[in-house]
């Protein structure tokens, strides 16, 4: 009895799989003959909606993947495994590579919106990208802490307070490699660029006494652990924290007063890419005036597009001070440069230590 | 007395360790209908909103059509390959025998991590990723559970039966058909389901191997738990667990019917 | 007699796994032995031997044993229990408890993030009773947690299928002949066992050995495993495919030495499946 049951089970599974994988097999090759697009982004760093209307509009097929580091972004080029057409990535990996010839040159004059995004980014995006050949910014902010004012009854407006006891298991890192360098560098007044291994390795060692005090090491999972109260304070970037701060009032962010980084991040058309026309396409599209403006509530990070900036009235840009800080906040942040490949090596080195640690 | 004891003991064990086996999916199951949008461990009202959502969302949506179709399609595939050559194997001589059991061991006693390591290097080197090389490396893992599964049937084969169709005139296929595969037929089942769970189970493999734009379960929700509390996937998991359940029960009813009626037999 | 035709049915088989096992096999081994520029190199087999990636070796050594052990002392007297009260494997209490695994690897795992959060369903349960937070997210014993709980039907279920095996008129026999609980156990039962119990500490051990994405959710990235070191080795900015296929053959030697210990103690019996 029991057997012809598991019997008939059994029948209706094959029949259900042979037919699924019929289905799956056709939609296969079709996918391989549409014109697509294969872009790589940060995680939750476009509005869905974006991706379908642009589908809707184009008739381009949007392959959407996601990375957690731009370590990890890079691995995942290099590797060849997939043929991106599009990544947006940070400043500094951008400039490997683009020293490294892993960029196309995009035509940024033949496209329509590029000239709504500010001169002024163009200006900064400069320091990775000379020519302002291979890069259109996206997005830019800062990195501060983000701070709980119910657990906490002062600003933390200094990088010492990670190092604070009171706060043993109430502090949250980012689980990336030069953005956990900041504090221990900043404090010991270097640039958070250096590449002196001296230098490096007494931070490291601030990090490694750091490490008993930390909760977790979290890149995209801050904003909800800190919105959750698992944590008092967090190393967060500036739209992240201001996004937090929406979902719990208690949530203010700072840029501690030693300083710290500005970042800007900007799409790159790979060499790996297959389909410029698409991409092209695509990041014109991310730059039109409406899209941006939904793409920029969906994100809510600093945006560097004049025609979203003109939108938002000057009361609201005082009140948000982590997604439109002040100019002397600005003054206090260096922006990342790639350290080259040997400073790298001993980068990753001493962060797989500490990992271990 | 001391029997009684230990009876009772035994009974409580098993309720205990029971608690604990379902404690986080009945919690995953409470989540889901929690209305509280942040902490899930607060009460916030009951809602049924995100399996409303869930039906929209492509992602999740997606995912699990992935899955369904990656451990249908892998199991099947596994278990043709597993069962031809388990039968294949009966007239085999020992040295070949040895080299197929030896094949087979190594996913098993690979790490899953070694596995999908080893097979990204090879697809990315030959062919690049896609839906069939992610189905190509679920059906390498799991082939070995399905020869061992069938395997040991084959070896309990009283091969006369066979020989006799076959004297009789059969075709060796038709005798296979008739006299082999219905005699091995619950170990072959039982290799498609348990290549089934382990497809549908596993990350790793999957993580290593994944296409782009392509998520099966695992790797969307490894994906998705970073950026907040996904209400639409504890949804999921509900109605996962709600089916699973009720295949049991039916089993259950089944095979209570089966002992009623062999009981019945029996006087 | 034209039986020898049935041999090609093997065909299939045979070629699929060369492609898809051994193939691969060899080109981790390859790139295992050389460098970036293709030339012969120990280096990334002997990294294993470095601090950065021996430390976290040892520590997934230390904690699949643990998390292999505990499923084992929680399991055996389990399928102890279960065998006396189901009639065979098929049987409804024996299912309730392969149910856990067919939900979904990740979920399971997220289900514990919720539970040990700081402020999750068990801080929020001791709150209410009066009690103390722990905190036990981003731990080692949350990750300890995670895995065995995960593991756990692997070490049942293999355990459970060796003890059906066993003939009860054996141990009647045995009562009859005065023997006491405790001598049945140790001379009947658990050497009957054994296949049972080496299947269980092997599905147990080896994936805990190398797992990492359980080290991911629960341990926050302060618990860094060997695992993690070659999943990053791939996938991170230190990313190399030669030192990660170096860690991996190294993992896979380990593992392999490991079960030829088993093996040892094993004496080439019947092993049971998990199903």
């Amino acid at each position: 009895m029991k057997h012809i049951f598991i019997k008939k089970l059994a029948a209706v599974f094959l029949c259900l799989s042979l037919s699924l994988n019929l289905v799956a097999c056709g939609n296969n090759t079709e996918a391989k003959e549409e014109n697509q697009i294969i872009v790589f982004n940060y995680g939750d760093y476009i509005d869905r909606d974006v991706l379908e209307q642009f589908e809707k509009e184009t008739g381009i097929k949007v392959l959407y993947e996601e990375f957690l580091t731009p370590e990890a972004m890079y691995t995942k080029y290099k590797n060849g495994t997939v043929k991106y057409d599009l990544i947006c990535c940070s400043d500094y990996m951008l400039d490997k590579m683009i020293k490294d010839g892993e960029a196309r040159e995009i035509d940024i004059d033949s496209m329509e919106y590029t000239s709504n995004i500010d001169n002024d980014f163009w200006q900064v995006s400069k320091s990775f990208d000379a020519q302002n050949k291979y890069t259109v910014p996206y997005f830019w902010g800062t990195v501060g802490i983000l701070y709980n004012t119910s657990m906490l009854d002062f600003v933390p407006d200094s990088w010492e307070f990670l190092w604070d006891k009171r706060f043993k298991n109430n502090i949250i890192m980012q689980n990336s490699v030069r953005d956990s360098f900041i504090p221990p560098l900043v404090l010991d007044g270097k640039s958070i660029n250096t590449t002196d291994e001296k230098v490096l390795r007494k931070a490291l060692k601030r990090l490694e006494e750091q490490k008993e005090l930390v909760q977790s090491y979290l890149v995209d999972e801050v904003r909800d652990d800190m919105a959750n109260e698992q944590a008092a304070l967090a190393v967060i970037y500036s739209g992240e924290a201001s996004l937090a701060s929406e979902y719990n009032e208690d949530l203010e962010y700072v840029v501690p007063k030693e300083g710290s980084n500005i970042w800007m991040d900007s799409w790159i058309i790979p060499r790996s890419s297959s389909n410029y026309e698409g991409a092209v396409k695509f990041l014109d599209f991310l730059c039109r005036d409406d899209i941006a403006q939904k793409n920029f509530e969906y994100v809510y990070y600093s945006t560097p597009n004049k025609a979203v900036l003109d939108n938002i009235d000057d009361e609201e840009k005082e009140e948000d001070n982590a997604i439109f800080p002040d100019n002397d906040i600005l003054k206090r942040c260096e922006m990342f440069t790639y350290p080259g490949e040997e400073a790298e090596k001993l980068y990753n080195r001493l962060w797989k230590e500490l990992k271990v640690y | 007395m001391v029997r009684k004891i230990k009876n009772v003991a035994g009974k409580l064990y098993l309720i205990l360790i029971l608690l604990i086996l379902y404690l986080p999916i009945a919690l995953l199951v409470i989540s889901s209908f929690n209305a509280s949008a942040r902490n899930k461990a607060i009460w916030g009202g009951f809602t049924v909103s995100a399996y409303k959502e869930l039906v929209h969302d492509e992602t999740v949506m997606g995912a699990l059509y992935t899955t369904l179709m990656l451990a249908g399609g892998a199991a099947f595939i596994a278990t043709v390959l597993g069962t031809l050559v388990c039968i294949g194997m009966i007239n085999m001589k020992k040295i070949s025998k040895s080299f197929i059991i030896g094949v087979t061991q190594i996913p098993l006693l690979n790490s899953d991590i070694v596995t999908g390591i080893a097979l990204m290097l090879l697809f990315t080197r030959f062919v690049g990723l896609s839906f069939g090389t992610m189905l190509i490396a679920h059906i390498t893992f799991i082939i070995p559970y399905v020869v061992l599964s069938v395997q040991p049937k084959v070896l309990q084969l009283n091969l006369s039966t066979y020989e006799a169709a076959l004297d009789l005139g059969a075709s060796q296929f038709y005798a296979m058909w008739k006299v082999i595969l219905p005699e091995i037929m619950p170990g072959i089942l039982s290799g498609f389901l348990l290549a089934f769970t382990m497809s549908l189970d596993d990350f790793s493999v999957t993580y290593f191997t994944k296409a782009p734009g392509i998520h099966t379960m695992s790797t969307m929700i490894n994906a998705e738990y970073r950026k907040g509390i996904q209400t639409e996937i504890y949804a999921l998991s509900t109605i996962i667990f709600a089916i699973i359940l009720f295949v049991l029960f039916i089993i259950n009813r089944k095979s209570e019917k089966a002992a009623k009626l062999e009981a019945e037999s029996e006087v | 007699m034209g039986k020898s035709s049935s041999k090609f049915l093997a065909g299939p088989y045979i070629v699929w796994m060369v492609l898809f096992t051994i193939i691969p096999l060899c080109m981790v081994v390859y790139n295992a032995f050389t460098d970036s520029y293709g030339a012969f190199t120990m280096e990334n087999v002997s990294a294993i031997f470095d601090p950065v990636n021996a430390k976290p070796l040892w520590l997934s050594f230390k904690m699949s044993f643990i998390v292999t052990v505990a499923c084992f002392l929680i399991a055996f007297p389990l399928a102890m229990v279960l065998w006396k009260y189901s009639k065979n494997r098929n049987s409804f209490i024996v299912m309730v408890f392969i149910l856990p695994m067919w939900m979904n690897f990740m979920l399971r795992t997220l289900a514990w993030r919720l539970i040990l959060l700081n402020n999750g369903f068990l801080n929020h349960g001791l709150e209410m009773l009066g009690l103390n937070h722990v905190y036990l997210m981003n731990t080692k014993a949350a990750i300890i947690l995670g895995t065995a709980y995960d593991y756990f039907p692997f070490m049942l279920l293999p355990i459970y299928n060796a003890l059906v095996k066993i003939d009860k008129d054996v141990i009647n026999a045995a009562k009859d002949l005065g023997a006491t609980g405790f001598v049945i156990l140790k001379r009947i039962i658990l050497p009957l066992s054994i296949p049972g119990i080496v299947s269980g500490l092997t599905m147990v051990f080896v994936p805990s050995m190398s797992e990492f994405v359980i080290a991911d959710m629960l341990g926050g990235g302060k618990v860094y495993l060997i695992g993690n070191v070659i999943e990053q080795a791939f996938n991170s900015g230190y990313a190399d495919v030669h030192l990660g296929s170096g860690l991996s053959l190294s993992l896979m030697g380990i593992i392999v030495i490991s079960m030829l210990v088993y093996k040892f103690f094993d004496k080439g019996e019947e092993r049971s499946g998990v199903w």
